[in-house]
Formats: structure tokens, sequence, C-alpha cells
């Protein structure tokens, strides 16, 4: 697919933004019993369902917000958050671009996203006019054609609770950790992917995502399920900033690769981050993990986290099935006061599983990054080998970068290398770069993305371009 | 070309301290001349050349520096290249995942949009790139390389005089750009500086030894001691050096 065809179809005017405009209708603030069986009662779910929800609600009770991570925030209050809200009405929503923020305008326009598409990132009103053959029906078509199911996890309840009921909560349970607890209780919606045996799915899922998933709510559920002998690549997120009134995000997201099988998953993470003093800004608490089930099957998460204020994610491979291979691929950045804790955790289970591990973490202002990892190799795991590197990139003096990688080997075949490296952005490079005849900025641009290339590489190619600007954008008055 | 009055410049040790290096320097480099600074470690040759590019860390205490009329001193280090001015780097600097090419192409068209000149399109690029090259008898393999990463001390100078063609500057200030190559790259360093050399392009070479100045003629040698140029001459002064080391001109300008 060429990046003209892309930039066309992300260009065009899109059907299903707020077709099922709802009054306002949202619960009171606060959490018990009786808002998780309405959730599941508002969104007609099977009993199967209800039950799960109670059962993680109840386990959630029992827990208390982790504090290991190296970050600071205020308590939360639970009891304050609204955790059922439909679909904003459209009386609410800014009637056009010059009701936006200006200042939002002008990143948009800085990472070049058509002006169609900034109406949408900034919540306005969808026209009442809308192109006669929509792009999203035309992908979800092409889709049904090869036997990929994508549609959100709400449809998936209802349309294949065998699958949901099958696969739901096998990777990440509810007792997994505090938010993904409280996650299961009450997630709203999200995304589900189930690709047949033997089919590899026709397009990135990302082009369609981002038409169609731009209002996906505080507490997200995605599951993909990648069965025998397919393959598939789904893209989460956007490089253009977004808004969001609700502060804190708990999503999670389950992956389970068969026998052959290989899901790719990039995200890009662009919250608010909050402004430049540390004001506002979403606490991005999520639980990803993947798990290879089958044989020879592979799970390679990339991520690029340029957003929220507070980022608490540990994409992770549990590699089951043997010969399986696992992967993660970060960048991320801190600014002004953002702090992040982000890494990864491989679990080698099965014989000769491979896992990479490459992190880049760049912080600048007050922002401080942290690097948190686990290799677990367990006593079954014949020949498994990891591999692992870990950067950092400090931009000034102001701003922190953290390391914490954790290894456990249970047996004594397994081949496991971990290199390091802390470095502060040169002024030999920069001098260096400017003597050249390059501007300041352009330099640090330059010396950044040098710094990511590696994970850079691994995103879907038109989605590395804008990754690149991104960051740029990120940078912003963090030097001179 | 460039004239230098009464430079003074100073740099702050681990300790807050301020330390003088430079102590009055004056020169005059003429359009078309090739001057060599000579003098013992420490004397101020690299400084003088970094202050001249505009490092930050040095601070300018007292002096004038005009390149063709333009007040150096005042510029960002990126305005003195667009103004023609260029430092081969005595350690080339090592930038991991930035394309070789990919850096002299943006240099170059940085340069260019200083000037208000278009960008150079990519297969223009390459052709002149590919050619410049073969005359400092690099392989082609190292445009896809990064930028001077893994490469070996005879490799970066030569990658430092390739931009030095690329670049095309009014003056090129050689610092040390000798130390540590055989015979070969010397050859070709001194190769690529003679080729650039032209009635209204200046250098200055910085070296501690004369074997340079075999290859690449000097109109002029100083010879800098403290941070003053204490003698100048022609050619041959760099001669009596290799013969005499410094020590006489030390007794001499104690004296």
């Amino acid at each position: 697919m060429s990046n003209n065809y892309i930039k066309q179809v992300v260009n065009k005017n899109y059907e299903y933004g707020f077709v099922t405009s709802i009054e306002s209708d949202s619960f009171a603030p606060g959490l018990s019993e009786d808002v998780v069986r309405k959730i599941s009662q508002r969104k007609n779910e099977p009993e199967f369902m209800l039950q799960w929800r109670l059962r993680a609600y109840r386990h959630w009770l029992t827990l208390t917000p982790p504090h290991w991570a190296h970050v600071k925030y205020p308590e939360i209050d639970y009891q304050s958050i609204i955790y059922y809200s439909a679909p904003k009405s459209q009386k609410d929503a800014p009637k056009s671009l010059e009701e936006v923020d200006p200042k939002l305008l002008e990143t948009y326009n800085k990472l070049g996203i058509p002006l169609h598409e900034q109406g949408r990132l900034a919540g306005v009103a969808v026209d009442a006019v809308f192109d006669s053959v929509s792009v999203a029906t035309t992908f979800k078509a092409k889709l049904a054609e090869a036997g990929v199911i994508f549609c959100s996890f709400s449809e998936a309840v209802q349309k294949h609770p065998e699958l949901v009921e099958k696969y739901l909560g096998t990777v990440v349970p509810y007792r997994d950790n505090f938010f993904a607890a409280l996650n299961s209780a009450v997630f709203s919606d999200g995304s589900f992917v189930y690709v047949p045996k033997g089919v590899r799915c026709p397009m990135e899922l990302s082009t369609y995502f981002r038409i169609n998933a731009a209002n996906t709510g505080q507490f997200e559920r995605t599951l993909i399920i990648a069965d025998e002998d397919s393959h598939v690549s789904y893209l989460e997120g956007c490089t253009a900033p977004m808004r969001d009134e609700n502060q804190l995000h708990a999503a999670v997201v389950e992956l389970i690769a068969l026998d052959n099988a290989e899901i790719k998953y990039s995200t890009v993470q662009n919250w608010y981050p909050g402004d430049e003093n540390g004001v506002g800004g979403i606490f991005n608490f999520v639980t990803k993990r993947g798990a290879c089930r089958g044989v020879n099957s592979k799970i390679s998460w990339t991520q690029i986290e340029t957003g929220s204020a507070i980022t608490w994610k540990y994409p992770s491979v549990i590699l089951q099935g043997d010969n399986s291979i696992g992967e993660f691929y970060s960048v991320a950045l801190t600014n002004h006061y953002q702090q992040a804790d982000t890494g990864t955790k491989m679990i080698h289970i099965g014989k000769n599983t491979r896992s990479t591990i490459i992190s880049k973490g760049i912080s600048a202002g007050y922002g401080q990054n942290t690097y948190r990892g686990l290799v677990r190799v367990l006593p079954t795991a014949t020949n498994a080998r990891n591999y692992t590197q870990c950067d950092s990139l400090l931009l000034g003096n102001t701003c922190g970068a953290h390391t914490f990688p954790y290894i456990e080997a249970k047996n004594p075949t397994a081949q496991i290398e971990h290199e390091a490296s802390t470095s502060k952005i040169g002024e030999d490079q920069l001098f260096y770069c400017r003597q050249r005849g390059l501007r300041e900025e352009d330099a640090v641009s330059m010396i950044v993305n040098g710094f990511c290339k590696k994970v850079f590489n691994e995103l879907p190619m038109e989605f590395a371009v804008e990754a690149q600007k991104l960051l740029e954008v990120s940078l912003e008055g963090s030097v001179g | 070309m460039l004239e230098i009055k009464n430079l003074h410049a100073s740099i702050q040790d681990e300790k807050q301290k301020t330390k003088q290096i430079l102590r009055g320097i004056d020169l005059v480099v003429k359009p078309g001349e090739v001057h060599a600074i000579m003098g013992p470690n420490g004397s101020g040759k690299s400084t003088f050349a970094n202050v001249l590019a505009g490092r930050d860390e040095y601070q300018v205490t007292a002096g004038d520096v005009l390149l063709n009329g333009k007040d150096l001193l005042t510029l960002e280090p990126e305005q003195r290249a667009a103004a023609g001015l260029f430092l081969a780097f005595q350690y080339p600097v090592e930038i991991p995942g930035v394309n070789n090419m990919y850096f002299l192409r943006s240099a170059l068209n940085s340069i260019r949009k200083q000037h208000n000149l278009p960008p150079l399109d990519a297969m223009d690029f390459l052709t002149l790139v590919k050619a410049k090259m073969k005359e400092v008898g690099m392989d082609e393999k190292f445009l896809s390389r990064a930028v001077n990463e893994g490469f070996s001390g005879g490799e970066k100078k030569r990658n430092e005089v390739l931009q030095m063609l690329m670049l095309e500057p009014r003056l090129a200030i050689l610092d040390e750009t000798d130390s540590g190559l055989d015979i070969d790259a010397l050859q070709a360093v001194a190769k690529g500086v003679n080729s650039l050399r032209s009635p209204n392009r200046s250098f200055i070479v910085v070296t501690h030894y004369q074997r340079l100045l075999d290859y690449i003629i000097p109109d002029v040698v100083h010879v800098m001691l403290k941070g003053k140029i204490i003698k100048s001459g022609g050619k041959e002064l760099a001669l009596e050096l290799e013969a005499k080391g410094y020590s006489w001109l030390e007794k001499e300008a104690q004296a």
C-alpha cells in the first residue's frame, strides 16, 4: 500500500464517528458492585462477562495501588471517577477548528496532520456530509473476505462470545495487578482481533484503526488472537497529541499467538503530557502482555512513548511454545516533568526460546525515565537466549535516567546478554554538527533520531517517518 | 580574508577557576594563503582553532576576529560555517545511527539554505560525493555507515577532508589532521587540501610536525607558545623547528 494511498484514505471523512450520539448518559462518580453490574447491563453482556467482572471487582477490593515504580504522583481517588459514560454528545464538541485551542492546532501542523484529521483528533463535531463510499467500510469488507474478525470489544462480546470467553483474561488475569483488576471490572470498550488459521492479515490494522478508534475510553481492553500459521500487524495510537479529560488511563492488552503465528504490535503513545510546569497530564497505567502459546510463534512489541505525565507499562511476552520468539523495541521520551517507568518481561518456558530487548530512553527538561525489565528463564527452557540492549540519552543536567534490569536464569544452558549505556547528548556531538552548518535544533533531532534508529526500523514504514517528527516536536525547547 | 587582533580566550576548569589560554594573538591571513601554526603541547593551538569555530566552552575575553569583514565572534557556530569557516577536527566525533551521507547532505543543504540557495537534489549530491570520495581514497561503503562510528583514525580524518571538499569553505582550519596518520592517509589528506587551494581560499594548518608541511607547502609558518605567536617566518622555519625543537624559542621568548 503506497504512502499516498494511505494519505488519501486518512484524509477522508469518516463515518463511524459519533453515529450513536446518545444524550449525556453517565453514571454518578464512584465504584461499587452495583456500578459493575450496571456497566455489564448497559452493554447487554452475557452472564459469563458479568461474573468475570464481578470476580475482578471483588479481587480489586483486596488490593492496594502499587508503589514500586520510580514515579511520583498524588493518590488517586477511585471513588471520584465516573466509570461509565456514553459517547459525548455532539452539542459540547467544538463546531469547527476555529474553536479548538490554537496551541493544539500548531502542533498538528508541525506533525503534518491533514486538516480533516485534525478536526477528528481535536474532537470537532463530524460534518453531516459523508463520502458515499466509506473507507472504513471498504477495509471492513476486505478483512471479512480474508476471514479476519476486527471489531470493537463490545461487538465481539455480542457476536463472538465463545472466542471472548475462551481467551479473555488468559494472558492478563484479573488477579495480575491492581490496574488490571480495575480494568477487568469496569472496562468500557476496546478492540478485538481474531485471525483464523493460515491467514495473513491483508493489511496493517493500523490504517483502519487510526480512522476508527479516536475516542477510546479510559479503561480500554484489547484482545488479539492469531490462530495457527497466521500473521497480523496492529498499530495502536497516533502521533497527534490527544486531549482527554480523564486523567487515569488503565488499559489492558492481551495477545495470543498459536503455533507458527506471528503478532506485531506497534504503539505510538502521545497522550497529553501536562504543561511545561508539570500541571495536568494523563496517568497511563497499562498492562500489556502476549503469550506465545504455540511452537515457532512470535510476538513483537514496538512502542514509541512520548506522551502522558506518567507512563507505567511493561509489554511482555510469555515464551511458552518451543522455538518461540519475543521482541521488545522501545523509545520512551520524557520532557518537562514527565515520568516514565517502562520496560518488559520476557518469560522463557519453552525450549530454544529467544528474546530481544532494545530499549532507548531519552530524558530532557526535568523528565525522569526508567527502564525496568525482567528476563526469566525457567528450568524447562533449554537453550533459551536473550539479548538486551538498554541505552539512555540525557539532554541537559536536570533530567534523570534509571535502569533496573532483573535477570533470573534457572536453566544452565541459558545465554543472556545485557548491554547498557547512558550518555549525555555530547557537547562534542552538538558542536560537530553545528560546525558543519546544522542548526542546533536540527542537530539535536538528528542525534536523537540516530540514537533511536534501531527501534524506528521496527515500525511500519509510513509510521517511522511520523515517529521521527514526533520526537522533534516533543523535544522542542529542550535545548538552548 | 581573516584578521585577528589581540585575541584573548580563557576556559573554566573543573574547580570553576578561570584559566587564560590565548594571550593576545594577532594574525592576518590573506586570500589564497596557507598558514601553518606549530608549537609544543599546551601552547594553545587547538584552543585557537576551536575559538575561531565558536566552541562555547571558551570565553573570548578580548580581541576582534573578522572573516571577510564579518565580525566572527558574534556569530553562532552554524553561522560561522555558513560564512565559510570549516574546522577539521583533531578528534572527529562519532554520531551513532546517523547515516554519513544523510549527515553530509543535511550539512550542505543547511549551509545552502543560509545562503538562500535551493537544496541540492539527491542525485546531484550523490554524483558529487562519489567523485569527492574518489579524491580522498574513501570507499563508497562509508556513505551508508554512521558518521565516524567504528572508523579507524585514518578513516575519520579522510572523512573530515571529504566533508571539507563537499562544503568548499573559504577558510579551512585543520586541527592536527596529521596526528595518527600513516603515510598513505597523510598523502590523501594533503591531496584533498591541495586540490582545494585557490586564490580565494585560505588554510590554517595546526600541526606538531613538519612532516605534513612536506605535502602542504605553507606560505607562512607561525610558532605559538603560551597563547601567543612568538615567531613567524617562511616554510624554512618549519624545518628549523624540526631540527632544533622549540626550546631555543622558549629561551628567546624569555630573554
